[in-house]
């Protein structure tokens, strides 16, 4: 728990007491709603916005029907839920913005309660009506009201009831005693907690983690219950002395780590409940505040404000008593360092020799990033600067980011400015989000200040801030709670956004960012956004390519992609069209975009494609029968096969196939007919480009041996004892064989003879061979 | 809504080898909760259903998966009338609910859709539940919304993520990662493969050190550790099982990974065929033993008999389907292994990887095509020329495609686009160097994330040096005399001694130097992305061996089976083992497919 400010404002406990109170994470601004001071008619309420440390930024009186609920919207706008179900949006300095309602129904029945909640889809609204019904609008900027399903047997206000999102769907939860409901779009179901204690008793309070991932319930028997918010895992339980319901509850607990812990506060007492049978207590002098944050709790009170958060586990690392982790040592060896002490290099030597040095410097300037108080960052940081004097080049990177990086959150934690961002606020808020709140509260110098200081580019920095100043319209985003990806979904954000979410790896979050630029963009500029970012476009791609082929189209052509438009015309030319035209109009179209591709290679063959789709649809029409979609091989075949030579010349002649191709196919072709006369006619007509063996291979393979021997004699001669073999002729083969003097050969030979039937070869054989060897 | 999401996390763990074991109780409860959740509750009445190839439909591209499926799914439980596959034709049943397990692509969710607006427009209501497997994307929902039918579906997950195929393979089932990741520039799978291994360090205990290289391997890696810190801290405190894990991708210097053709099928065969009269006896032994496992029930008293259906029974079955399929696998072998042409292909496979001969070779594969032998095995021979070489010269390159377009059709011209994208089959450029290239890619790069993609298309796209890259590694042994079989010296023996694959010589020589140190050359050569990290503060755990000793090898793009066995044969060499985690089984021909364009 560590002091972040003394509030400078002049609020009293009793009257803050009174007050409807809303404080905006990330260090935001608080408002106060002021009930009147007398029951006097003419009395009105105050309305009165300070920053953090209490500096009162704006007030005004409050002229409307009494508000039930206040809440901060992810760009800092105030939004105030009235009874009659209307919502005023006031901008950080009371200026009145706009209204919306929350239907219509609301009217006569009145908002019991609300809730103000974060999503990625933007901040939402939950009411609760006098008639026991629930309204919720997910995105106050794109109000799309939803009417929740009746609860079954509800009768009065459920005891407490949280709003939840899991796979960004919203739901709502509810208890009503020892009952659980599950509120969805269509259906109302009940759920039980595994590992609940039957026990337990009725449920009072429950909370739901920052990020939506945890969720805590508070019994009349003063047991929490800890898990995840998808109710299927426990985490931990506890049971508390007191009995009655905390006034408030939230989760307390830092990304990434093991720890979790859920705060609890009555009148007088903090309680931090985690997994470990006793809490931790913290006496409260006043009435208290809690404001949830992503890596703990702020707590103010009309003197103090303080954040409590679990500590870092690289500064409890080096500041635990007696600590010997690398990162302590360091920080030890500096300090005996700067006293002359030769101490310095022992523990230097220490840690070097478990070489660990490179680990201990990162670990000091980590936990100086989590450090709030400046002496301990300084002393950390020199420590951190000394270790690296003996690292041989150690990346200077991270040393200068954190250094930056303090400065920045040291400037903005000053009670003037009153943002006190912890380090891990600040680098899930991002530096644009924060200079666009520094702008948001009309801090130019300080916001040109940082601009400089971290040499933005003009884009990110400085222009924009300038422009700000010209025109007070602001930019909304929202970071998204919990994860590294705050998903800038506005359109001036939307390449931040868009990079960040490729960044994160997870394409579902980019298929989101890239869905909602499609809706808010023009078609021109959402085209532009994608062709900088080559993930994003691939994606989106791969959707059109099912869903939307002329938005494909489209897109190739923006990107004057003509190789890509030509491979989409060939596709779609036996796709999507049926008819003949269709298809030779859409190659066609391929051919004149490879031509701008200057791929001449693709743009012939596609020409010859148009060539051989026309020649196939006429003959299909004339011998009605099938000829489309054959490759050029194939049609040629199927034409001898339908003893159509002279019209398979003609293709032959007009698409230049080779010699070799063109007999090979023949051959099979005329085999398959077993049109054996017209095989000898073939092989006569000229001399063979593939020699003979194919002729005598074929022939066999249709077990014509008779015509296979014919061509034995044509086969070349280095062949030919192959050719006889195969043929069956090994008392030929043998005289050939020895005719060439060819051991090989003739061991080949002599390997297919068998004792009893071709004893008289293989004695032939045998003599040649010793021939040779006397030789 | 929004079911299923806790993970296939098996029970608690076994003892002994085998690992693989661990991942499937878990993921098949979690099938059962699913289905439950059809009809919410008790009475589930009949059910059908319609249960897709992974891939969506396309052609000819049937992953193990689907054939997995069905012995697992509940059906005794639950009254299932049916079990259609997805075609591309809607499935006619007179059921009033139908259940669709498929894979989260657009593809199966307008299939569904298409059977939703049918149904309407014939007006008639039932209800439609879809299953995705292992998760459903955005875009699913997207679609959903589109076809106008996001009201009338109801959906679930399957987190079903690794699919034990042997003691030590364990697969994703994911054979699309290769084509959506590589050829499409689609990232969606590396979270689903970053939940698998966060699965399997839930199974075995954290990682000790991690090593990886290639750009896809890293993004994993990114996204894993993410997933990590995140997740409740399942492994912590728990001793690790497996010590190191290796990440590599199918995307750099691609070439090498390629070599192995039939040469595989061939020595698979090889093993097979001598030992095949053993494996035949070993199978009818098998059978005999079954049978008379079976046997044993006659004669049992009810409650013998209820231990034997709810122990063993199970077991029978599962040997018995297994069985069946082993004796099938050896028929298909030997039939494969008559095959003609098979020497001449060989011939010059071998002719290609040594680089002699190439005039000779380009005129047997342009023979191989004109004769119309067979479409992969020819585009295989073209990207071993291509790689070998570094390109095709323009002349070749341009005959070549052409006699492949005369031979299979005009669409392939779309196939030599993909293989041209991905740097399978290139055309030699004269005048640019290597360096040139690369200075140009890391212009063209500057924003980090745009950087991503097209670093993953260039890391394909260029040269792959193949001869660089395996002189360097010795990839190719230089053994004097003949290389002897059945006494393997080296991991090229799954090869015939030929060459020894990239990913496996990566893996052996960061191994042995427990780091990069010294491979940097090799490592830019095949540009680079390697990384290596230590779990922290497991300092003390680096020594027992024990979990040192089992290394999780892990494949994105497919692993061939003469990876898996030259990894087997170093791990019996150093007294290690692997147990490998691969997006799908794979094989040359299969990532060719992967990469041909259909009419379908």
């Amino acid at each position: 728990k560590l002091d972040l400010y003394s509030m400078v404002w002049d609020v009293r406990e009793e009257s803050l007491r009174e007050c409807l109170v809303a404080a905006a994470p990330y260090g935001g601004p608080i408002a106060l709603l002021k009930p009147k001071k007398d029951k006097s008619p003419g009395a009105r309420p105050e309305l009165h916005i300070y920053s953090a440390s209490g500096v009162r930024l704006a007030s005004t009186l409050w002229k409307n029907c009494p508000a039930v609920h206040l809440g901060w919207t992810a760009s800092e706008d105030l939004l105030c839920i009235q009874e009659d179900g209307s919502v005023l949006v006031y901008s950080i300095f009371c200026e009145f913005k706009r209204c919306f309602r929350m239907g219509n129904e609301v009217l006569q029945n009145h908002v019991v309660e609300a809730k103000v909640f974060h999503t990625e889809y933007g901040t939402g609204v939950a009411i609760l009506t006098g008639a026991n019904r629930f309204i919720l609008a997910t995105n106050v900027d794109d109000l799309k009201l939803r009417r929740m399903p009746e609860v079954p047997g509800l009768q009065k206000p459920p005891s407490c009831w949280a709003v939840l999102c899991q796979d960004r769907v919203t739901i709502l939860l509810l208890a009503i005693g020892q009952d659980l409901l599950l509120l969805d779009n269509t259906t109302c179901s009940t759920v039980t907690l595994p590992g609940m204690n039957p026990l337990a008793g009725s449920y009072l309070r429950m909370a739901v983690s920052f990020n939506y991932r945890y969720l805590a319930l508070f019994t009349d028997t003063g047991y929490v219950w800890m898990g995840m918010s998808h109710l299927k895992e426990k985490l931990y339980d506890f049971t508390c002395n007191l009995r009655t319901p905390p006034k408030q509850m939230f989760w307390c607990t830092r990304p990434r780590s093991r720890q979790r812990a859920v705060a609890l506060a009555w009148d007088r007492l903090l309680l931090v409940a985690g997994n470990a049978p006793k809490g931790i207590e913290y006496h409260l002098d006043e009435d208290s505040y809690l404001v949830p944050e992503l890596d703990g709790v702020r707590i103010f009170s009309s003197s103090t404000h303080e954040f409590l958060h679990e500590i870092p586990e690289s500064t409890q690392e080096i500041f635990k008593i007696a600590s010997m982790a690398p990162g302590a040592l360091l920080l030890e060896a500096q300090k005996a360092y700067e006293k002359e002490s030769q101490k310095a290099d022992e523990y230097l030597r220490e840690i070097r020799e478990q070489d660990l040095l490179p680990e201990a410097v990162r670990k000091c300037i980590e936990a100086a990033s989590y450090e709030h108080d400046p002496e301990t960052q300084k002393a950390l940081l020199r420590a951190a600067s000394f270790g690296k004097c003996f690292v041989d080049k150690f990346p200077p990177e991270s040393f200068v980011e954190s250094c930056r990086d303090l400065r920045v959150l040291s400037a903005i934690r000053d009670y003037q400015i009153g943002i006190p961002l912890s380090y891990a606020q600040y680098k899930q808020l991002t530096i644009e989000v924060l200079l666009d709140r520094l702008v948001l509260r009309r801090l130019y110098p300080i916001a040109i200040k940082i601009c400089e200081y971290l040499r933005l580019s003009e884009f990110q920095g400085i222009s924009r801030i300038l422009a700000h100043w010209a025109c007070y319209k602001l930019l909304e985003y929202e970071p998204r709670s919990g994860k590294q990806v705050p998903l800038l979904l506005k359109m001036t954000r939307s390449t931040l956004a868009l990079s960040k979410a490729i960044e994160s790896g997870d394409t579902d979050l980019v298929y989101t960012v890239v869905l909602h630029l499609k809706n808010v963009l023009n078609r021109g500029s959402f085209f532009m956004t994608l062709q900088n970012q080559p993930v994003a476009l691939s994606l989106y791609r791969q959707f059109c390519k099912h869903q939307e082929l002329d938005t494909l189209k489209d897109l190739y052509n923006q990107d004057d992609d003509h190789q890509e438009l030509g491979n989409f015309f060939v596709r779609s030319s036996y796709t999507n069209e049926q008819r003949i035209e269709g298809r030779v109009a859409s190659l066609m179209n391929a051919v004149d975009e490879y031509y701008k591709a200057k791929n001449e290679f693709a743009a012939k063959a596609t020409e010859d494609q148009v060539k051989l789709l026309r020649f196939q649809h006429r003959m299909q029409k004339e011998e009605d029968r099938p000829y489309l979609d054959y490759s050029l091989h194939d049609t040629v075949y199927k034409l001898i096969l339908d003893k159509n030579h002279k019209k398979a010349e003609q293709l032959y002649r007009d698409f230049k196939i080779p010699d070799k191709r063109f007999w090979w196919l023949k051959v099979s072709a005329l085999a398959e007919r077993e049109d054996w006369d017209e095989l000898e006619k073939f092989s006569k007509c000229k001399k063979s480009p593939i020699g003979y063996m194919p002729f005598v291979e074929i022939c066999m393979k249709h077990h014509n041996r008779h015509e296979a021997k014919k061509y034995t004699l044509r086969v070349a001669p280095e062949q030919r004892v192959k050719a006889l073999i195969l043929v069956g002729d090994l008392g030929q083969a043998a005289d050939a064989a020895i005719e060439h003097k060819n051991e090989n050969e003739m061991n080949l030979v002599l390997s297919k003879c068998t004792a009893i039937t071709d004893s008289s070869v293989a004695n032939k054989i045998n003599c040649a061979k010793a021939q040779i060897l006397k030789k | 809504m929004g079911g299923g999401r806790n993970g296939g996390v098996a029970g608690a763990p076994g003892g002994g080898g085998d690992e693989s074991e661990r991942c499937l109780p878990g993921a098949l409860q979690n099938l059962e909760l699913a289905l439950v959740g059809v009809a919410g509750g008790d009475d589930l009445g009949a059910l059908v259903i319609v249960w897709g190839t992974p891939c969506g439909s396309r052609a000819g591209h049937r992953s193990l998966g689907c054939h997995h499926l069905p012995p697992s799914l509940p059906e005794q439980q639950h009254e299932v009338d049916k079990l259609y596959r997805i075609e591309n034709k809607p499935a006619h049943s007179a059921s009033d609910q139908l259940c669709f397990l498929v894979r989260p692509r657009i593809r199966s969710v307008k299939y569904v859709a298409d059977i939703v607006n049918a149904d309407k427009a014939s007006g008639r209501t039932r209800k439609y539940k879809i299953i995705f497997s292992p998760q459903k994307f955005y875009t699913c929902e997207m679609v959903l919304e589109e076809e106008g039918i996001y009201g009338d579906v109801t959906w679930d997950e399957w987190s079903f993520y690794l699919l034990p195929l042997d003691d030590d393979i364990i697969s994703m089932e994911l054979p699309e990662f290769f084509r959506d990741y590589f050829l499409e520039g689609n990232q969606c799978w590396i979270s689903t493969v970053a939940q698998a291994l966060q699965l399997m360090s839930s199974l075995f205990g954290p990682f000790t050190r991690t090593y990886g290289i290639g750009r896809c391997a890293k993004m994993v890696h990114e996204v894993w550790r993410e997933v990590a810190e995140e997740s409740e801290g399942d492994s912590l405190g728990r001793k690790p099982e497996m010590g190191q894990v290796f990440l590599m991708d199918r995307g750099r210097g691609s070439g090498a990974h390629w070599a192995p053709g039939n040469a595989q099928d061939k020595v698979f065969n090889k093993i097979r065929n001598e030992h095949f009269s053993s494996v035949f006896g070993f199978l009818s032994q098998k059978a005999r033993n079954l049978q008379a496992q079976y046997d044993r029930r006659r004669g049992m008293d009810i409650k013998q008999m209820k231990t034997f259906v709810s122990q063993e029974l199970k077991g029978l079955k599962q040997e018995h389907r297994l069985l069946s399929l082993h004796i099938g696998a050896c028929e298909s072998i030997m039939k494969k292994k008559t095959k003609q042409d098979f020497q001449e292909l060989l011939k010059t496979e071998h002719a290609l990887l040594e680089g002699f001969a190439i005039r000779e070779s380009i005129g047997f594969i342009e023979e191989h095509i004109d004769r119309q032998v067979s479409p992969t095995d020819s585009l295989r021979l073209l990207c071993l020329l291509s790689i070998t070489e570094n390109g095709l010269s323009p002349k070749d390159y341009r005959s070549l495609r052409t006699q492949y377009l005369q031979s299979y059709g005009p669409e392939h011209l779309l196939t030599f686009h993909n293989l041209k994208r991905i740097g399978l089959l290139t055309e030699q450029v004269s005048g640019e160097t290597l360096t040139a290239v690369e200075s140009k890619v890391s212009k063209a790069v500057t924003d980090r994330a745009a950087g991503k993609l097209s670093d993953a298309f260039s890391s394909l796209a260029r040269k792959s040096n193949f001869r660089a890259v395996s002189k360097k590694l010795g990839l190719i042994p230089r053994v004097a005399g003949e290389y002897d079989l059945k006494v393997p010296q080296d991991m090229a023996y799954v090869f015939s001694g030929a060459y020894t694959p990239l990913s496996c010589k990566m893996v052996e020589q960061v191994l042995e130097r427990r780091s990069w140190q010294g491979l940097e050359e090799a490592v830019r050569l095949l540009s680079g992305n390697e990384f290596a990290a230590a779990a922290p503060g497991t300092a003390a755990e680096e020594n027992s061996w024990d979990s040192q000793r089992i290394i999780l090898a892990v494949f994105l793009g497919g692993c061939t089976f003469s990876e898996i066995s030259a990894l087997r044969f170093l791990g019996k060499e150093r007294g290690l083992r692997f147990v490998f985690l691969t997006t799908a089984i794979t094989s040359s021909a299969r990532l060719l497919e992967a990469m041909t364009e259909s009419r379908a």
